[in-house]
């Protein structure tokens, strides 16, 4: 589509990955997308935007982030002395999350843009926090929407959000969740684009966000990539990110696309289970549709109406998913795999016992599936070295974690210490 | 001949405008909004903007952003909706009837499919509110194919190259709106400019326009026929009667409470926005 005149015009960089991905939005949406496009690749050209940029990685999130390899774990007979499990810490970013990397980029984008607002959604309040946090540095306005429950659910990153300046607008439309806060920013990105960019939080919406959330996230891998051969002195076998709209994993993912021997994984929220319907699986759901800008899986019913997806994890809770992961699991470069909320409680246990990390609920499903492989690996007689993107540290879930184990003690880890 | 083709023509030897209301099928009941659609082909619509319900409506605003969802609390489907355009079809036959669909709803059926059973049970267009030109095409080729007319928005203050855009693939007639954002009578209809608006769209000599967004009074809609529109679109303020009427909270289905009441309001706000057509 980029090469040959368009009717409606056409973009610089490709705006799918196979079949997925595209721009359904309104027209009167496309000059903005157009607009932060272009911004996107002058910026790329530009060596004082990447020294720039560079700068605020290093000297203001603390990259690059460290890589931990997992002291005590996998636990003897569970796969101790055949797999090495090593962790991308992401906790330690500024923020205590991934996110924050690919929202410095996209503020130094807007201010490019002579963009004065920022509009941001929500869910948990990670991506919110983060867009705060550098709206306060840039001394730029910041709206963010979030879903009434979610602000119910979330106080503390709601007055974070506000302590940092950002006007925090409750969406009662709805389900009154992510999903609706997308729709609400949106609208008012619609109506307001001139002075407004929406800093999309996750690698999927219309191009170009996919692209630019993850060329932005890339640094994940970058550096991971570097610490292993540092390290282990060669590539891992393994690589495993959670996935909800997908940008901590893309980020991770990236820089192994092209090398073929590495096996990519990514972990979706199983909820109770898979045929529970209570859950956030959205490739492993299986099923596509078009849905807040992008063709890409999506859970919907059979007349297009989209569903509500469900996860312990308010981070990985969308019903969608990027197109690149859609993509990836269709040319069958990686792999996405379904982790109940029982798994994920497990691991984050595991992690804070026996590492001494608190993991975010999301990232636990990462290193659920870790624990899997390396339980696999033993059985099998196999040496792996599997890399877990750790995006996100575990604070914002100590609360919701305590209250889910009083009600399920079945959950709470036996202590064989 | 379209029944677009015959309205303009109609309409031009009338002197007038055409006024075309945009109601949402289902909402808050398929035989509801029967009575609604009929009563306002009586106040004097000379075409149809029907909506199917969508769980995620972003080009719209407050007012019928809930109007998708009381459909759908109410249990709409498309085959509901296919049932209601042909209700209406066959007690109006010359009425131009258009949709407004969100694109997952043709993505999810099969676009030929989709198209099909749309022009069968009697719509004469479709707009996609999510989908521009730049991603239309297979959409718009399965409408061809199906004998449906695909409608696009030309935005406001939009370049020369989307109007173009919008001019060529857009059958039937162009969705024109004279102000950013989404639907809604929270931001007025922009009066200023609107024969700018009107007179960049025809350079391209495309199908006639229709003016929409924030159009919610008379003065609205002689304006837009005095700048030069074919004919102007009220949703939101039509939509607002039908909600003022509605009792049922979200997720709850709705009902009408007194639909001779809402037949009154609906009258008296429709004729008047028609008579507003009469060119000067």
């Amino acid at each position: 589509m980029t090469e040959k005149e368009n009717l409606g015009g056409s973009t610089l960089l490709p705006a799918y990955f196979g079949e997925f991905g595209g721009q359904f939005v309104a027209e009167s949406l496309l000059p903005a997308l157009d607009q932060l496009e272009k911004a996107f690749v002058d910026a790329t050209n530009s060596p004082e935007f990447r020294e720039e940029l560079g700068g605020y990685l290093r000297d203001y999130l603390g990259r690059p982030t460290p890589l931990t390899e997992c002291s005590n774990l996998p636990l003897s007979g569970e796969g101790k002395g055949f797999a090495r499990i090593f962790l991308k810490r992401e906790d330690l970013v500024h923020g205590g999350a991934h996110k924050t990397n690919q929202v410095i980029g996209q503020v130094l984008l807007a201010k490019r843009m002579g963009k004065t607002r920022i509009i941001a959604e929500t869910g948990a309040g990670q991506h919110g926090t983060a867009t705060a946090l550098a709206c306060a540095l840039m001394g730029l306005e910041c709206v963010v929407y979030m879903g009434a429950k979610d602000v119910a659910r979330q106080q503390p990153n709601v007055y974070r959000m506000q302590l940092h300046g950002a006007k925090v607008i409750p969406v009662e439309s709805g389900s009154g969740t992510l999903k609706d806060a997308v729709n609400e920013a949106l609208r008012d990105w619609t109506a307001t684009f001139h002075e407004s960019h929406y800093l999309l939080g996750t690698a999927a919406g219309p191009h170009p966000f996919p692209t630019i959330v993850r060329e932005f996230h890339k640094v994940i891998s970058e550096e991971a990539k570097a610490q292993m051969l540092e390290r282990t002195g060669k590539l891992p076998d393994v690589v495993v990110a959670c996935v909800g709209g997908g940008s901590n994993a893309i980020g991770m993912f990236a820089d192994f696309i092209d090398d073929e021997g590495v096996e990519l994984v990514g972990a979706e929220p199983a909820g109770e289970g898979l045929d529970s319907g209570k859950h956030g699986a959205t490739i492993t759901n299986g099923q596509i549709g078009i849905l807040h800008g992008t063709r890409s899986y999506l859970m919907r019913n059979s007349d297009g109406q989209v569903e509500e997806s469900y996860s312990i994890s308010a981070g990985l809770d969308y019903p969608g998913v990027g197109p690149q992961h859609a993509h990836l699991h269709a040319t069958g470069r990686a792999t996405y795999v379904g982790i109940t909320d029982a798994e994920a409680l497990q691991a984050f246990q595991y992690l804070a016992r026996y590492e001494g990390i608190i993991p975010a609920l999301e990232s636990s499903h990462a290193f659920a599936y870790a624990l899997k492989r390396a339980k696999t690996a033993e059985e099998e007689g196999q040496n792996l070295t599997i890399l877990v993107s750790l995006s996100g540290r575990g604070d914002k879930d100590v609360d919701h974690v305590r209250r889910t184990l009083e009600e399920n003690p079945e959950l709470i880890l036996k202590d064989n210490r | 001949m379209s029944r677009y083709d015959d309205l303009f023509a109609r309409l031009d030897t009338a002197g007038e405008g055409a006024f075309v209301p945009f109601i949402m099928l289902s909402d808050p009941s398929p035989e509801e909004a029967f009575q609604i659609i009929s009563t306002a082909i009586e106040a004097g619509a000379d075409a149809l903007e029907l909506g199917v319900p969508f769980s995620d409506p972003v080009a719209d605003g407050p007012t019928v952003a809930e109007s998708h969802l009381r459909a759908l609390d109410g249990g709409a489907t498309v085959d509901s909706a296919l049932e209601q355009i042909k209700r209406v079809r066959a007690a109006y036959p010359e009425v131009p009837i258009g949709m407004l669909i969100y694109g997952n709803v043709p993505f999810t059926r099969g676009l030929d499919r989709f198209y099909q059973e749309f022009a069968e049970a009697g719509a004469d267009s479709i707009l996609l509110p999510d989908v521009p030109v730049r991603e239309g095409a297979p959409f718009s080729a399965a409408a061809a194919a199906a004998g449906i007319d695909p409608i696009y928005i030309a935005p406001a203050n939009a370049s020369e190259k989307t109007l173009e855009g919008v001019s060529a693939a857009s059958k039937g007639y162009i969705y024109a709106i004279s102000r950013d954002g989404v639907t809604g009578t929270e931001r007025e209809s922009s009066t200023d400019g609107l024969s700018a608006v009107v007179d960049n769209i025809k350079k391209f000599d495309g199908a006639p326009i229709f003016l929409g967004f924030g159009i919610s009074s008379p003065q609205h809609v002689a304006d837009a026929i005095a700048a030069g529109a074919s004919g102007a679109i009220t949703g939101s303020a039509i939509t607002k009667i039908i909600a003022s009427h509605c009792e049922g909270e979200h997720p709850n289905p709705s009902t009408i409470r007194d639909m001779d009441g809402l037949k009154k309001d609906l009258t008296e706000f429709i004729s008047a926005m028609k008579a507003a057509t009469k060119k000067v």
